[in-house]
This record gives structure tokens, C-alpha cells and sequence, in this order.
């Protein structure tokens, strides 16, 4: 690879425990004004580089559902002179990984390969993004394949609870409605559907970019250019309104003939850039926290077991965020978990965490916050993260303070504040025994 | 899909990509065995300050005594119950407090535990992994609750889902005698029924020093490591171990079909299997071939089964081949297609059959091998980029009495496989006359 001449390169911030593990996140802007974040790692002869557009399945439009994901599902099945075949057998000769898939709210591109393939396996991202052929025969095809996939989830427990779930919280808004779309409008998706969605989607002032692995500054900000510089320079406008997450409760049961019942559950939650977002995940870890110590995990698995899996967690969207949780219990107790998750809940509103679970809290979304990022497109991929959500080149440096900072006295004010168990929605997917006030539903409606 | 996944790593002398020419990588183990026995074999890897432990132990399901079918499992799960020096759930407690991950799997071959925690938290999860090798402490209070887990555990997995179910038909109908005929989670009519006692003597006969396999790797010294081994895992003494003795399968001189049926199911899946050499069972030469082959047949959209089944004749949605040849007994070689839209699964199976009968008349071509043999190396400098991708082969292969060479030297061995060598394997091992087929079709609801 050439050495391009230097350029701008505009934050240094080092990471992470000793100098001898630091690592810095640099800023690389490119002459045509393309910016990337980029952490340097020369261990092994790989880079990873991850994309996100900002602007998900959210924004497709209402009678198309689906849109952006059947789109992404097209990318690599061929573009410029390369039929899908070509394509994928091009990135196969390159040792590339190259993955495609859609958010509610970003559109998201990873691509992994060897440092010396970087240059031809950008030629083909580039090709991908800006000339996708979308043949008559590619499309049909995935057309098939996506249908096939959604049909096949219609008769899965947790995606048909978790479909119903979303619709109760986000009545009326983008969020509520399948982001794969369904059967029926996949099928109305056209070709002209597909280019539009790239020419109005694809565009430069919604991409953010993460490199990570073997490769400079100097080296990446050309192909950066090369790769990016032809895309439309503005997406077109956004028209997702704020979501009003519904605030009263629900229990709905789909029957369905099997042995455990499973069910999602959830109420309002915040945003990222909320202030008292610290606090609430903290409380959050508490209550339902992966691994087996949260106090869900205690009453249902441990002591009851009444589960293999309990959890809860928040999850910020961009326009309205929502606290969502699974259980899975056999149908003769399912409604006991549903009893100890309310009460659970509700304890946790009324006093909150105490000052020792508060400070193991602490102690593990410190601590296991790096094992997290031991491979470069982990790291590519928090990089592009870091700055949807805009929170600083320095960030890293700061989390450990503020997740530290939070006292028992916020912990309890947001717990109070933020958790309301005469809110929560359950969905049942089952044959359950013993369940009263369930609303009886369609597996496959809603 | 194909035993790469599974068998990985490194030592890459001087590869050949594509493009362009990786630089070598290497790693480096140490290994050496304790006076009680115990196997330890340390990778260092400094790109983060983590460390990954893991101990696996030379049982799994297959060593299970007849009748009491998932013990080796729920015993895997009871280790986290609670032993003479530390209460229930505290070890996982312990670990949450010091910021780390940790997990257990069981297999047919090894049950194995790991955590992941900060390089200078090696000490304290290594003094509760070696406490619970010598002093696991199995009360009924505990046992009842996990034994309902578990049975979760299977619903989910497996009775809630009629791929899970269809598969342990399948392995029940391919191994006639071998104990790999019964699922490692268990058979519902004898999990229910397991007993303390039951659990206590599993432990007692397997669980020993020179039964196990301890692998540490991250950000740690060798020395350090050694010297932490003695202290902690050096004083737990070693006890005769049975042999392990598994029935042993028969010659097949029959094929044999299986259908089910399910109104869960919404398109057809079609799977054909055969018995194959193990890298310790059978033809041992010929797993390094058969990796090449499952490659070659159906590694992805560009593979033998995809082109010709998905994209050219349209009769399938997707089509694979897999092999995995880390068991320690034989192994299976599979063909595997979901059947498209309005296309007969005999129409599709007439297709396969041919396809595979012509590959079997005239042969794999060189450029296809060469492609995969490429590929596949690729995919195993991937594999070091990750805390836990090293520790898991070489742990695996530890268990299974190979080496670390055997791992070091893998890319070797794939790129020395020949043209001849692929298609003697796919001739010996490819025989419809001694196969299992499956067959899982839609049952329309009325």
C-alpha cells in the first residue's frame, strides 16, 4: 500500500490502564472532508472497518415496511460488473467478511479482511454502495429467501412475542411495526423501491465510519475518498416523529401448542443522552443484568427454577426509548414468574438498589467493559457508537467516572422515577395454565 | 458450517492471499502437566489486559451410564451450586464483582468452564475454578430448583422448536450402538427423575486433575501462570479415572428415511447425513479432506450446493454441507436444504442426489480446493482475533488427547490437502446406500 501524504489528523486520546495497553483514538479527516475515527492495532495483518448510516428501518416508508432491510439483504448480490456469484467469490479470493444489516435506526456495514486486501476490498464496498445491480434474478431470490425467514417467524414463539410487544409499546409509530416488514409488503417492494432507497439513504452527512487494525492515518484517508467520495453529499430528510411509548398496562396471550411459555416484557424507558442515563443503567443492572446475580435471575432461576434466562435491560432508540426483558417458563407456572417480575419490579421503584449491589454494579460495567473489545470490529464497531451518540473522542477515558459518580441517592431517585410496574406489557406466547386478565390475541396478528 | 468453525489455528508460516501476501503469524503456547496430572497450556496474548481461563474436563454426555441421560449437563450446572468453601451462587457473584464473564458447555466429548476477567483478576477466579474441582458440595435444596433449569433449559432449545426436535431423531437414527444417539441436554422422561446421588457419583468418578485440560489465555506471563497452577490446582490430588469405554457402532448396511411433520414448520428442510472419520476415530487422514470438501460443496453462497440448488435451478433457499471433525468418536458429514416455494422435495433431493453423483463421478476441481484451502486459512488468522478463539481449539484439542501442534500447524495441513485426497475422502465417506435422511414438512393447521 502507498503511503498517502500526511493529512489532517485532528484528536489523540489515550485509553485504557497502562501505557503499555493504551490505545488512541484518532480522528482522520480526508482531503474530500470524509471523516473516520480510527484506532491503529499492527498485531496481526487484519483490518476491520465498520459503517453506520444514520437512519434505519424506522424511516421506510408506511406502506412499505421492510424497505431498508430488503435493500441491505441486496447489497452483495452483485453490483458493478459483478454478478452475485462474482461478487461473493471476489470477496471469498480477498478473505473478506462483508455483512450487511438494519437497525430501527442504522443502517450498519462491516467489512473484515487482511491489511494487504484493504485497497481492492473497499473498490468493492464502494461498488456495493453506489451501483448495486438488484438483477431480476437477485431479487427474486432474496425476495424468497426474506419471505421464507418471515414466515418462519411467524410461528416462533419469541419473535412472535416480541412483535407484539413492540406493537403494543409504539402504537402508531415506525417502532411498532416489524422492521423486516411481513409477506405481503416485501412482495410490493419494487426494484425502483430498492434504487431509490440507496440514492436517499446512502449519502455522506449520515455516515460514520470505525477502522480498527493494521493500518495508518496517512494510509486510510485517501481510500477514504475513494471509497466514500461519490455519495450523495444529503440524505434525504428524516420524517420519524418522537415515539410516545404507550404508559398503561397490558398482558395479551397468543396460544400457541408448545411446552414452555415464553413471553417479552417491557414499559418506557430513555434515551441515550438522557442525564440520568448512568443511574438508570446501573439500576437497571441490578434489577435485570445479564449473568446470573440480578435480582430477576435470583428469584426466578435461582431459587424457583422457574427459567433458564431472565432479563431486562434499557434500550435507547433515537426518537423514544423502552426497557425490555424476556422469560421463558413452563405453561403450569408461567404466571409466577409474571407475578415475580411485577413484584420485583415494584420493589425495585420503591427503595431502589442497595448501597452494596449499587457498588458491585459499578464494579462490573467497569470491569467487564474491555473484555468486550478484543477483536478489532468490536472495537470498529463502538467506534461508530461513539459517535451516533456523540459522546467524545475522550469518552473512554471518562465512562469508568461516570458510572462511578452515580450515589445510592440518584440510583433511588431514578429507580423511582424511572420504573413503573403498573406500565408493564407482557406478551405470552404459549399454552399457559392458570393465567388470569391475559387479552387473548393471534399469534399471527397484531 | 464446515469443521473450521470449530477447529482453528495459527502458525501461519508465509500465506498467499488473493491480492496480496500476509505477513507471518504465529503464536506460541507453552504447555506442561502438573505431578497430580493436570494438563496446563498457557497462550499469551498482550493486545488487551484480560485474561481468559478455561478448564475442561475429559467427560461429556457419551460417558453418561445408560438411563440416566443429561447428568454430565446438569452436573456442569450444579458446579456453579455451591461447594464446602463457597456458598450458592457465589462464585458467580464473585466473578460479576471482579467485572467478569463467565460460562459452561457440555458436549457429547468435554464439559468445560471459562471466565473472563482483567489480567490481574487471574488469581482469584483461578482459586474458585480449582475449589470447585476437588469440593463441590450437591444439596438437594439447590439440586431441585437447577434441575428445573435445566428442563427450561431443554424446552427452550429443543421441545419449543421442531428443528430441535427432528434433530435428535436424526442422530438417534444415524448412530445405531454409540452413545452419540443421545442428546447431551438429555431425554425428558429420565431428566426429570435425576437425582443428587446420581450427580454426586458423576463427579466423583470424572472430576479429577488428571482428568482435565486448564487453558489461560491473555495478557499473562508463563511463568506467573505455572506458579499460580501449583499453588491453586497443584495440591487437589489425582484418582484413577475409568476408561472410556462407549459402545461402538456396528457397520450401517441400510439407509433410512425420516419424515415429521409439524404446523410450526413452514417450509420443508431436507438434511442427508453419513458417518465420517473423526480426527481420533475411523479414517483419521481423511479429516483434513473432508474439511476441504464440505468447503468445496457448500462453504457459502459461492459453494457447489448454493450455485447450482439456489441460484442456477431455483429449487432451494438455501443449501450447505457441514463436518465437524473434533469429536472424539465418529463423526457426521452432512447435506443440508430448505426446499423452495412450490418445488416438490423430491424434485429438489432428485437435484442434490445428481449433483452430488456427478462430483462424485468426475471429481472436485483443483481451483475449487485451492479457493477453499485459501479461504479456510484465511479464516484461521480471523480466528486470533478474539481473547477466547486460541483457547478454545487448543483447549478442545487438549481434551481430545491431540496437541497443540495439532492446532499450530491446522492451516498446514488444510493447504497440503490434495485434489486426490478430497475426492477419495468424498468417496468414501459420501454413500447414499448407508446414509439417514431427513425430512421436515409444513403439516397445514385446518
Amino acid at each position: 500500500m502507498r503511503i498517502a501524504p500526511a493529512l489532517a489528523v485532528i484528536g489523540l486520546v489515550a485509553l485504557f490502564g497502562a501505557p503499555a495497553h493504551a490505545f488512541e483514538i484518532k480522528q482522520v479527516t480526508s482531503p474530500g472532508g470524509i471523516t473516520a475515527w480510527l484506532v491503529e492495532d499492527h498485531t496481526l495483518p487484519i483490518v476491520s472497518m465498520q459503517l453506520g448510516f444514520i437512519g434505519g428501518s424506522a424511516n421506510d416508508p408506511p406502506d412499505k415496511p421492510g424497505l431498508a432491510n430488503f435493500t441491505f439483504d441486496l447489497l452483495d448480490e452483485g453490483a458493478g460488473a459483478l454478478d452475485a456469484t462474482a461478487f461473493k467469490g471476489r470477496l471469498e479470493d480477498l478473505a473478506a467478511s462483508y455483512d450487511l444489516s438494519v437497525d430501527n435506526d442504522l443502517l450498519n456495514v462491516s467489512l473484515r479482511t487482511l491489511s494487504a486486501n484493504f485497497g481492492p476490498a473497499l473498490d468493492l464496498v464502494h461498488s456495493s454502495l453506489t451501483e448495486p445491480t438488484f438483477s431480476d434474478q437477485a431479487v427474486a431470490r432474496v425476495r424468497g429467501q426474506l419471505v421464507a425467514s418471515l414466515e418462519r417467524a411467524a410461528h416462533e414463539p419469541h419473535s412472535i412475542a416480541n412483535r407484539l410487544w413492540w406493537n403494543q409499546e409504539m402504537p402508531g409509530h415506525p417502532y411498532g411495526v416489524p422492521g423486516r416488514g411481513t409477506p405481503g409488503s416485501v412482495a410490493r417492494i419494487t426494484s425502483d423501491d430498492l434504487r431509490g432507497f440507496v440514492r436517499g439513504r446512502l449519502a455522506k452527512d449520515v455516515l460514520l465510519i470505525g477502522v480498527v487494525g493494521d493500518i495508518t492515518a496517512q494510509e486510510l484517508a485517501p481510500l477514504l475518498d475513494k471509497t466514500f467520495g461519490a455519495l450523495p453529499a444529503h440524505a434525504a430528510p428524516s420524517a420519524v416523529i418522537e415515539a410516545a411509548p404507550r404508559v398503561t398496562p397490558e398482558l395479551l396471550l397468543a396460544t400457541l401448542p408448545i411446552p414452555q411459555s415464553v413471553v417479552v416484557f417491557g414499559q418506557p424507558g430513555i434515551k441515550r443522552a438522557d442525564p440520568d442515563w448512568y443511574a438508570a443503567y446501573l439500576v437497571m443492572h441490578v434489577l435485570g443484568g445479564g449473568g446470573l446475580t440480578s435480582r430477576l435471575s435470583l428469584e426466578v432461576r435461582e431459587k424457583r427454577g422457574l427459567a433458564y434466562n431472565v432479563y431486562a435491560g434499557l434500550e435507547p432508540l433515537l426518537h423514544g426509548g423502552v426497557i425490555q426483558g424476556g422469560v421463558a417458563t413452563e405453561n403450569a407456572r408461567v404466571g409466577e414468574s409474571i407475578d415475580l417480575i411485577r413484584a420485583e419490579w415494584r420493589r425495585m421503584r420503591d427503595q431502589g438498589p442497595n448501597a452494596a449491589e449499587l457498588a458491585a454494579a459499578k464494579t462490573y460495567l467497569t470491569g467487564s467493559f474491555p473484555l468486550g473489545l478484543d477483536s478489532t470490529l468490536r472495537v470498529a464497531e463502538l467506534l461508530v457508537i461513539m459517535q451516533r451518540d456523540h459522546l467524545g473522542l475522550d469518552y473512554l477515558s471518562r465512562r469508568n467516572a461516570l458510572i462511578n459518580g452515580v450515589s445510592v441517592a440518584d440510583a433511588r431517585r431514578v429507580a423511582r422515577k424511572l420504573l413503573d410496574p403498573d406500565a408493564l406489557i407482557f406478551t405470552v406466547v404459549g399454552a399457559p395454565e392458570n393465567l388470569k386478565g391475559a387479552r387473548a390475541v393471534e399469534p399471527t396478528g397484531g | 458450517m464446515t469443521g473450521r468453525i470449530a477447529a482453528i489455528l495459527v502458525a501461519l508460516a508465509c500465506m498467499t492471499i488473493g491480492a496480496g501476501a500476509a505477513p507471518a503469524a504465529t503464536f506460541a503456547a507453552d504447555s506442561f502437566t502438573l505431578p497430580n496430572g493436570l494438563q496446563v497450556a498457557v497462550i499469551p496474548n498482550h493486545r488487551a489486559p484480560i485474561v481468559s481461563q478455561m478448564v475442561w474436563y475429559k467427560v461429556g454426555g457419551a460417558d453418561e451410564p445408560r438411563g440416566v441421560s443429561g447428568i454430565a449437563h446438569f452436573l456442569e450446572h450444579l458446579m456453579f451450586r455451591g461447594t464446602k468453601n463457597v456458598a450458592p451462587g457465589e462464585f458467580s457473584r464473585i466473578v460479576a464483582d471482579n467485572g467478569g464473564h463467565e460460562n459452561a458447555f457440555t458436549t457429547h466429548d468435554e464439559t468445560a468452564f471459562y471466565q473472563d476477567v482483567a489480567a490481574d483478576r487471574l488469581e482469584t477466579v483461578m482459586r474458585l475454578e480449582a475449589d470447585r474441582m476437588a469440593n463441590l458440595d450437591i444439596k438437594d435444596e439447590t439440586l431441585l430448583p437447577e434441575r428445573q433449569v435445566i428442563i427450561e433449559e431443554r424446552h427452550m432449545r429443543v421441545d419449543n422448536n421442531p428443528m430441535g426436535l427432528f434433530r435428535q431423531a436424526l442422530d438417534a437414527a444415524l448412530y445405531l450402538n454409540h452413545p452419540y444417539r443421545i442428546p447431551v441436554i438429555g431425554w425428558p422422561q429420565e431428566m426429570s427423575v435425576l437425582t443428587s446421588a446420581e450427580a454426586r457419583d458423576f463427579y466423583r468418578t470424572w472430576y479429577a486433575p488428571n482428568n482435565a485440560v486448564l487453558v489461560i489465555s491473555g495478557d499473562v506471563d508463563p511463568t506467573r501462570v505455572k506458579a499460580l497452577a501449583e499453588k491453586y490446582f497443584g495440591p487437589i490430588p489425582g484418582h484413577p479415572v475409568p476408561k472410556r469405554a462407549r459402545a461402538s457402532e456396528p457397520p450401517r448396511v441400510a439407509s433410512e428415511t425420516l419424515t415429521m411433520k409439524s404446523p410450526r414448520v413452514t417450509e420443508p428442510s431436507w438434511l442427508r447425513a453419513y458417518l465420517a472419520p473423526s480426527y481420533t476415530s475411523g479414517a483419521r487422514e481423511q479429516a483434513y479432506a473432508l474439511q476441504v470438501l464440505a468447503e468445496v460443496l457448500g462453504g457459502g453462497d459461492t459453494s457447489r450446493l448454493y450455485k447450482e440448488l439456489v441460484v442456477d435451478k431455483k429449487l432451494a433457499l438455501n443449501a450447505a454441507a457441514y463436518y465437524d471433525p473434533t469429536s472424539l468418536d465418529l463423526a457426521s458429514f452432512g447435506l443440508y436444504a430448505t426446499v423452495a416455494k412450490g418445488v416438490a422435495v423430491e424434485d429438489m433431493q432428485a437435484a442434490m442426489v445428481r449433483l452430488v453423483g456427478e462430483t462424485l463421478r468426475d471429481g472436485v476441481a483443483p481451483a475449487e480446493v485451492a479457493r477453499a484451502e485459501k479461504r479456510m486459512q484465511a479464516e484461521s488468522l480471523y480466528a486470533q482475533d478474539s481473547l477466547d478463539g486460541l483457547g478454545e481449539s487448543v483447549g478442545a484439542a487438549l481434551a481430545a488427547g491431540r496437541t497443540v501442534k495439532d492446532v499450530q500447524e491446522w492451516p498446514e495441513r488444510i493447504g497440503a490437502v490434495t485434489v486426490d485426497q478430497v475426492n477419495a475422502a468424498l468417496r468414501a465417506v459420501v454413500r447414499d446406500d448407508k446414509s439417514v435422511t431427513g425430512i421436515l414438512l409444513p403439516e397445514p393447521t385446518s
